[in-house]
């Protein structure tokens, strides 16, 4: 026990006397989650908007003034006829075009019908989408304000709840997804460089000719990292939900003992890893390859699951941190207890046994 | 000449004897490719509906069976207590909760105001605006035709017919979005990180110094340090834009020239910002750190998910010195919209001074002495 011990403490040495690399290590989850805050940001605003509207009557100026007024859109120019459009988009100046037709509320007061035309830069096509989408919610609304007076009795009145995000904020999303993207990178990049350093060194065989057990180099070498981590953990939620006031509807304790699990999660599939690798570079491009990207894309964070075609939600399946994602959302913002996320938790117990049997198996003890 | 072309060999040598790394440089990033580009995607689909119905007549059915045959909406609960269906958003079996009152029916006849309540699970709040929008939509167009066969309409409705033309990308097909950012990314990553990495193995294993008391110059051993991964950058960029015009039907609208010789220069900013990171690191650990925060910074703000526009302002102020940011933003307009060199000439005088800035910088900090 006691080599054990002066073990872990060498290991904490290695890694808190490298000041460069503590200061990445702190500064990743700050960095990260201030970016998802405040850069990275799905809404849309102030996109560049320009108006061709040869009527310029009321019902057009009306609807003009809502689309500016909504903040997704700013008025880039009224234009005088629709052919520099093209040009503009080319240039990435605007991202999209509202085009009325000429006598808009003439037609709309004899014909009841009148056309406007919206044209959305596709080449990205969710904003795009979304624009389209914002833009037919406007008119929608501005249609049936119109209609309210002749329309009153027949109106369906649509009572809407949005639960547990009534302000329909990002930060519900992102904080729970940089914690788990996170806590994943950096627990098992860790850990898998820095036993796959021993290999690269020849010190492993030092080690393993030392009285400790295999077992024991293991756990030693993963303890800090799991100190780090949990710390990290701590970090993410303190700004999560001082700066981004997302709230901690559920227990503390269940949250804190979840986001333990997942750590011990992503240090055995580092561990996993590092048996398969012979080098640090290896380690490091398994462990970045195979874990950036898709727990970026892949576990939920951004894009959501259920749009995904049907055999990429399958393979989303085997992202560890897809789980976590839906526990932390569940517990942080919905208040759920255990009984609601049990399914996920024992997803997750299960996956720590996998890779640390298949470690187990992989291991070698003895020299090729 | 001669001697760096003997470097070159060497180079080459020990990247495609590494048997082990062949593989995760060549072919992990393109099956990457292959598979997340199916992913990002925002457009909504199968959102999973529960229905408290207590009408239970031919119009609440009516309703449900208009929420149904949309493609947004699957309809897959049906329940007739509150604490149930809450039940169902908290274990994430349902994203949507339409209740439609007793005497729905009655009310429409009559013309007394029916009501229905949606509530909807607004963890994901962009989602949550969509399926709003959408399932508004749909009572809206329930009410006119119910509101229509009652007769209760005073007068006809006005309408206003909005048709959405999307350019560029008419079917909205957001791989061919995806495709060009996910290979900035990892065009990114073999270049940056291999460079650093293979410099800094060089110092920690001591073979650095071999090569220190040999007469090879600095800048022949700089510069063939950098032309393999630079060629192996390009080749991958290559691989992966016919995976993406074969597989994703990516259109090349541009020229690929100017593309290419964008990516030649972004790649030796990418490549210095590699040396220049291996030259104050004594250690791969402490290179792999410094690299992966730069590259995932940097990605993350280069506007790969989200449009630049909607980034705040001191965001785009240092997107002005984010190589990343460019490339993302010039391969998109190239390959997607056609942009000449015209419409680019900004980011490529930007990019170039970049280019310049930074390998100065990495020669400046590579020293022969230890």
């Amino acid at each position: 026990m006691k080599q054990f011990i002066a073990f872990v403490k060498k290991e904490f040495y290695h890694i808190f006397r490298d000041k460069r690399t503590m200061l990445i290590l702190f500064g990743l989850p700050i960095a990260q989650i201030l970016i998802f805050g405040y850069v990275v940001n799905n809404e849309i605003n102030n996109a560049r908007i320009v108006v061709f509207d040869p009527s310029r009557d009321q019902a057009t100026r009306e609807i003009t003034n809502k689309v500016i007024a909504s903040g997704y859109f700013e008025l880039a120019e009224m234009v005088e006829t629709a052919s520099g459009l093209e040009k503009s988009f080319q240039k990435g100046d605007i991202k999209a075009a509202l085009i009325f037709e000429p006598q808009f509320s003439e037609k709309l007061a004899r014909e009841n019908i009148a056309h406007v035309q919206v044209i959305a830069d596709a080449s990205d096509p969710n904003t795009a989408n979304l624009m389209a989408s914002y833009i037919q919610a406007i008119i929608n609304t501005y249609t049936a304000e119109l209609n309210a007076q002749s329309a009153k009795n027949a109106t369906i009145i649509t009572e809407t709840k949005m639960l547990f995000n009534p302000e329909l904020k990002s930060a519900y999303m992102f904080v729970p997804g940089t914690m788990a993207l996170i806590l994943m990178l950096l627990s098992a990049m860790m850990t898998s460089i820095s036993i796959a350093r021993e290999k690269e060194m020849g010190t492993m065989e030092v080690l393993l000719v030392s009285p400790l057990k295999p077992i024991q180099i293991i756990i030693g070498k993963v303890m800090p990292y799991m100190a780090l981590s949990f710390i990290n953990a701590c970090v993410i939620m303190v700004l999560g939900t001082f700066i981004f006031n997302v709230p901690i509807r559920g227990s503390i304790v269940l949250l804190m003992s979840e986001s333990l699990l997942f750590i011990l999660l992503a240090l055995s599939l580092g561990i996993l890893i590092s048996t398969v690798a012979k080098t640090q570079e290896i380690a490091m491009f398994i462990s970045m390859l195979a874990l950036m990207l898709p727990t970026m894309l892949l576990s939920g964070f951004i894009y959501p699951i259920e749009n995904m075609p049907g055999w990429l939600q399958v393979i989303s399946n085997i992202m560890p941190a897809r789980w976590f994602i839906v526990i932390i959302k569940n517990i942080m913002i919905k208040g759920s207890g255990l009984g609601h996320i049990w399914i996920e938790t024992l997803i997750m117990t299960g996956m720590i046994a996998a890779f640390l049997l298949l470690s187990i198996r992989k291991f070698k003890i003895r020299l090729e | 000449m001669r001697t760096l072309i003997f470097i070159l060999q060497k180079e080459f040598i020990q990247v495609f004897r590494n048997k082990t790394m062949l593989p995760i440089i060549f072919i992990m990033p393109l099956i990457q490719l292959l598979i997340l580009v199916n992913a990002a995607t925002f457009e909504l689909k199968n959102v999973s509906l529960c229905v408290i119905d207590f009408d239970l007549s031919a119009s609440s059915r009516q309703l449900v069976a208009k929420f149904d045959g949309s493609p947004f909406f699957e309809v897959n609960k049906a329940s007739f207590r509150y604490t149930e269906a809450e039940n169902f958003i908290l274990s994430n079996k349902t994203d949507l909760v339409l209740t439609i009152p007793a005497g729905f029916e009655k009310n429409i006849k009559t013309g007394q105001g029916a009501r229905v309540q949606v509530m909807i699970d607004a963890v994901d709040g962009m989602a949550a605006g969509l399926i709003n929008a959408y399932s508004t939509q749909i009572i809206q167009s329930f009410n006119r035709e119910s509101g229509a066969n009652a007769g209760l309409l005073l007068r006809p409705v006005k309408n206003i017919l909005v048709t959405s033309s999307f350019w560029y990308n008419p079917e909205l097909d957001y791989k061919a979005y995806m495709v060009p950012g996910i290979l900035v990314i990892l065009v990114t990553m073999i270049g940056m990180f291999l460079t650093a990495l293979n410099i800094v193995r060089e110092k920690e294993i001591g073979t650095i110094e071999q090569i220190n008391v040999t007469p090879v110059r600095k800048i022949h051993f700089i510069v063939g340090k950098l032309i393999p991964f630079w060629v192996i950058a390009l080749v991958e960029l290559t691989v992966g834009l016919v995976i993406g015009v074969l597989l994703f039907k990516v259109p090349i609208v541009g020229s690929l020239w100017l593309l290419y010789a964008f990516a030649a220069i972004y790649l030796v900013i990418a490549l210095s910002i590699g040396l220049f990171f291996s030259s104050i690191s004594s250690t791969q650990q402490q290179v792999m750190f410094v690299a992966f925060f730069t590259m995932i910074t940097g990605i993350l703000m280069s506007g790969i998910f989200t449009p630049e526009e909607s980034m705040p302002g001191w965001a785009r102020a240092i997107n002005v010195i984010n190589p990343f940011a460019y490339f993302m933003r010039v391969i998109r307009l190239v390959l997607l919209k056609g942009s000449g060199f015209s419409d680019i000439w900004h980011e490529f005088a930007a990019i170039s001074l970049l280019a310049i800035l930074m390998l100065g910088l990495a020669v400046k900090s590579y020293k022969k002495r230890s």
